[in-house]
């Protein structure tokens, strides 16, 4: 087993190779400054503070999936109701008990439901938006590698790869926190993701669009030079929450002291 | 009171029941939005299981008490909308407004919203656990967010919930009566 002692004390860091499926890892907390403004003026950056919580460290895998609605069987393909799941609900399966992909390729065609109820049988939730932004802004040295273009350029190359490929298998390299995965393998659902909704320049003050919204009106991007977290951002805060799609998947969280959101 | 006359209620009664039973016996609809079983609490403290409105049409939004922007519209524009149905179509609507904010929503403080928007027996004000509230909004489609200063950004929709809890229309536009939302009411 390979391990390293990464500069927070007593939290281990193991290689990538040594994590079984459904481990999780401890996040650190801190202060992070969010691609989506958090304060009550949606043009000024307000920087939050990140509770430590637990991430898995790989997304859910066809396999783990696969032995919840066994466990489940109201989570199966064709018993789940429509408010929970669409028609497009593990559509990829060959069979309700038999994944259409490889065990370790991470699950896809999931509803956010569907996500939450796993998270749940394993006494965990989905993560939060922040959480999982905050995972994903480091790379394997540094807590924060967002302001390198070439990390940035690295996300993106991702997100120009054709679709139509089949899924790799979870397990790549990991993160500074230990995560992997975070980039490069399938989008993620967060529990929030009905919290992101964006919008465009127009539709500022002044605009009568903005009573859709309450408070502090449409919300704005703060770093519009974040592509890869634009790109999520956009996805997501376009979803239904039983909506399933082929490149959509999901990990889970716990927060440390136990609560759930 | 006469002995027929008691065993006559009594079979009113059992005939009632039995009504009931065959009522809620009848599967609940995939895409209702009943099929999610969150734990609410209404205005007086009481327990509820919001699938005991199945039966009635019901009007729902979401709000928080604190704010003074949107919210009080969304009252208005209920208000507005249940005057503009005509009093046979009126009576059975239910009015259910799920609180963002569970934190500070106490049950007294939803009584005391419940009195500044004039809400008679018709409406529910309701609150639930956090989770539950996600759960919720996610299934009426509605978008919320909370701020760093305790507010809400939230998306105002005005749903109507037909008699099985399926959501027949959605508003987004406040201020004054939408026509798709009457026209579903209209349908029931």
């Amino acid at each position: 087993m390979r391990c390293s002692i990464p500069p927070w004390p007593a939290l281990l860091v193991c290689s990538a190779s040594v994590w079984a499926a459904g481990d999780y890892v401890a996040v650190p907390g801190g202060r992070f400054e969010s691609a989506l403004p958090q304060g009550p003026v949606s043009s000024i950056s307000t920087p939050v503070a990140i509770a430590p919580f637990q991430l898995r460290a790989e997304p859910v895998t066809n396999a783990e999936f696969l032995a919840f609605v066994r466990s489940h069987s109201d989570w199966q393909r064709g018993r789940t109701p429509a408010l929970f799941a669409d028609a497009r609900y593990l559509l990829d399966w060959k069979a309700p008990l038999q994944p259409g992909a490889a065990d370790a390729a991470p699950v896809v065609n999931v509803s956010w439901f569907a996500a939450r109820a796993f998270c749940e049988s394993e006494g965990a939730r989905l993560p939060t938006w922040l959480e999982w932004e905050y995972a994903a802004a480091a790379d394997e040295t540094r807590q924060d590698a967002r302001r390198d273009p070439r990390w940035r350029q690295r996300i993106l190359s991702w997100y120009a790869r054709p679709g139509n490929t089949p899924l790799a298998a979870v397990g790549g390299a990991a993160n500074r926190f230990g995560v992997q995965d975070l980039h490069g393998l399938v989008w993620e659902w967060v529990d929030d993701f009905n919290a992101l909704f964006i919008a465009g320049d127009s539709r500022t003050q002044g605009d009568p669009d903005l009573l859709k919204f309450c408070g502090a009106g449409a919300i704005s991007v703060i770093d519009r030079d974040s592509y890869a977290v634009l790109m999520r951002i956009a996805l997501l805060s376009s979803l239904a929450a039983a909506d399933s799609t082929g490149n959509l998947g999901f990990r889970c969280a716990r927060s440390v002291d136990g609560d759930l959101p | 009171m006469s002995r027929f006359q008691m065993s006559r209620r009594q079979s009113l009664q059992w005939l009632g029941l039995a009504f009931a039973t065959s009522a809620m016996a009848t599967e609940l609809p995939g895409d209702s939005v009943y099929q999610l079983r969150v734990p609410l609490t209404d205005q007086h403290g009481r327990p509820f299981d919001w699938a005991s409105l199945r039966g009635q049409p019901v009007l729902a939004s979401m709000f928080y008490s604190s704010c003074d922007k949107v919210c009080p519209m969304i009252f208005e524009t209920l208000h507005l909308t249940l005057k503009a149905l005509p009093a046979r179509e009126r009576a059975p609507v239910k009015v259910l407004m799920i609180s963002f904010d569970p934190t500070r929503d106490t049950v007294p403080v939803l009584q005391r919203t419940a009195q500044a928007h004039a809400c008679d027996e018709r409406w529910t004000l309701a609150r639930t656990d956090e989770a539950s509230t996600r759960k919720i909004a996610a299934a009426l489609g509605v978008q919320y967010r909370r701020l760093s200063n305790g507010e809400f950004n939230h998306s105002s929709t005005l749903l109507m919930l037909d008699l099985q809890g399926r959501i027949a229309a959605h508003s987004g536009s406040l201020g004054s009566v939408d026509a798709a939302l009457l026209k579903a009411l209209h349908h029931v």
